[in-house]
């Protein structure tokens, strides 16, 4: 009987599956289909939704292509811009997806995530973007349009809404050349018109408009 | 601010996890691989936004582990270079100015890029922007836990991974541990009109 370490965890998939196939194990033991070990058919059925079946092969048949690399690869550091209002979404979302489905089992590897999540939500809300909605964006997105900015200009103006002319002067470049003074006032009009100004700015604006009623009642 | 990454993983799946759901044991492992963790010149990773392929689950001879390959897209935090960003004042030291954004802390902005003239000052600990008007000089404090706003000029990554034993012989003695750095910093800049803290440029 030959030698063969059951638990030798392989590093390359084909080093260890070459060695089981010249111990020459009968092929139902070495190749374990993943099905008998999936109980719940729902895995199954989520992986044929995904579109892909659980095979169970032995891999380093070269026929089976398996390339082990272990290393994680970044294939586009940058495919998208997320505007603040977007991530915004991505993590409320989450947080209800996961209150919703029982944090006991989670809380010993996630604090990573709990961490990320909590700081992050805590700093977005705290700018203008929380009341911003996909209506609100589109909106922005063609009023801009006639403004000829750059992608990242008018992703600044849409999370900071800036209300004055020094701050549209420092998001968009070389402004004084090419915007006019009553471009960049237009500017300042469509963006604090169709934004929504952040918490603290609607807390003064009520307390103003309660002011000017005060003054109404004595009249 | 936040930009969106796509990546190749495999993602190893134990078998006492197999009656779950494969999509959200996938999810799981890489929120707990990469959530508030920096890649090198990358970012510092937020949270998955969504999974855009899986291929094939294998299960290796020794291992009765599942190993996915999975196509995923993760959110990431990387401000473009120029970008206006608002933080906190974390605090000052002759380094510079230390803001943190809540979720990232190492931002520091050097005193050459500070609003000049600038001085700082030694018993308070503190960097001081002094304003010169006609009525004369205006010493501006600039506090802990004052909002700040600055542009991003340069940002820099390390790569932190451990390396081997080195073979010098000055380790063998250790009076000082290895200093801990940050493995992404940012580098950031308030001499511009509209720029430092936002109670110096409000008009109220």
């Amino acid at each position: 009987m030959q030698e063969h370490s059951p638990t030798r965890a392989p590093e390359k998939g084909e080093r260890a599956a070459r060695g089981s196939g010249s111990a020459k194990l009968p092929a139902c033991s070495a190749a374990i289909p993943a099905s008998t070990l999936a109980r719940g058919a729902g895995t199954l059925a989520r992986s044929a939704a995904a579109g892909t079946a659980v095979k169970c092969e032995v891999p380093g048949l070269l026929a089976a292509g398996v390339t082990r690399r272990d290393v994680m690869e970044v294939k586009d550091a940058n495919s998208a811009l997320l505007s603040n209002y977007e991530v915004f979404q991505l993590l409320t979302d989450l947080k209800e997806q996961r209150k919703e489905s029982g944090k006991n089992k989670h809380s010993s590897g996630q604090q990573n995530l709990n961490t990320i999540t909590y700081e992050t939500l805590k700093y977005i809300s705290k700018t203008p973007c929380r009341h911003q909605s996909p209506e609100i964006v589109r909106e922005f997105l063609t009023a801009m349009k006639s403004h000829k900015l750059t992608k990242a200009e008018k992703l600044q103006l849409l999370n900071h809404r800036p209300v004055t002319a020094v701050e549209i002067q420092l998001m968009v470049e070389e402004s004084e050349e090419r915007l006019t003074e009553e471009q960049i006032e237009a500017l300042l009009h469509t963006v604090t018109s169709i934004l929504p100004a952040g918490p603290e700015a609607e807390q003064k604006k009520n307390t103003n408009s309660d002011v000017a009623m005060d003054e109404e009642d004595p009249a | 601010m936040f930009v969106l990454v796509e990546m190749v993983d495999t993602v190893r799946i134990p078998p006492w996890q197999f009656e779950r759901k494969l999509n959200d044991s996938i999810a799981e492992e890489l929120n707990k691989k990469l959530a508030n963790k920096v890649v090198y010149n990358v970012g510092l990773c937020i949270c998955l936004f969504d999974i855009t392929k899986l291929e094939d689950a294998y299960v290796f001879p020794g291992d009765g582990a599942s190993h996915t390959k999975v196509h995923f897209r993760y959110v990431v935090f990387h401000p473009f270079l120029d970008e206006i960003l608002i933080g906190k004042i974390k605090g000052c030291s002759p380094e510079g100015v230390h803001v943190s954004l809540g979720f990232f802390d190492d931002i520091l902005i050097p005193p050459e890029s500070l609003q000049q003239p600038a001085k700082f000052d030694e018993v308070e600990q503190v960097w001081v922007w002094e304003y010169e008007t006609e009525e004369g000089a205006h010493d501006l404090y600039m506090d802990t836990g004052e909002e700040i706003r600055f542009r991003v000029v340069d940002e820099s990554f390390v790569d932190t991974s451990p390396t081997g034993p080195s073979s010098a012989d000055a380790t063998t003695s250790s009076e000082e541990l290895p200093k801990k750095e940050a493995p992404y910093t940012l580098v950031g800049s308030i001499s511009e009109p509209g720029l430092g803290l936002l109670s110096w440029w409000t008009s109220n």
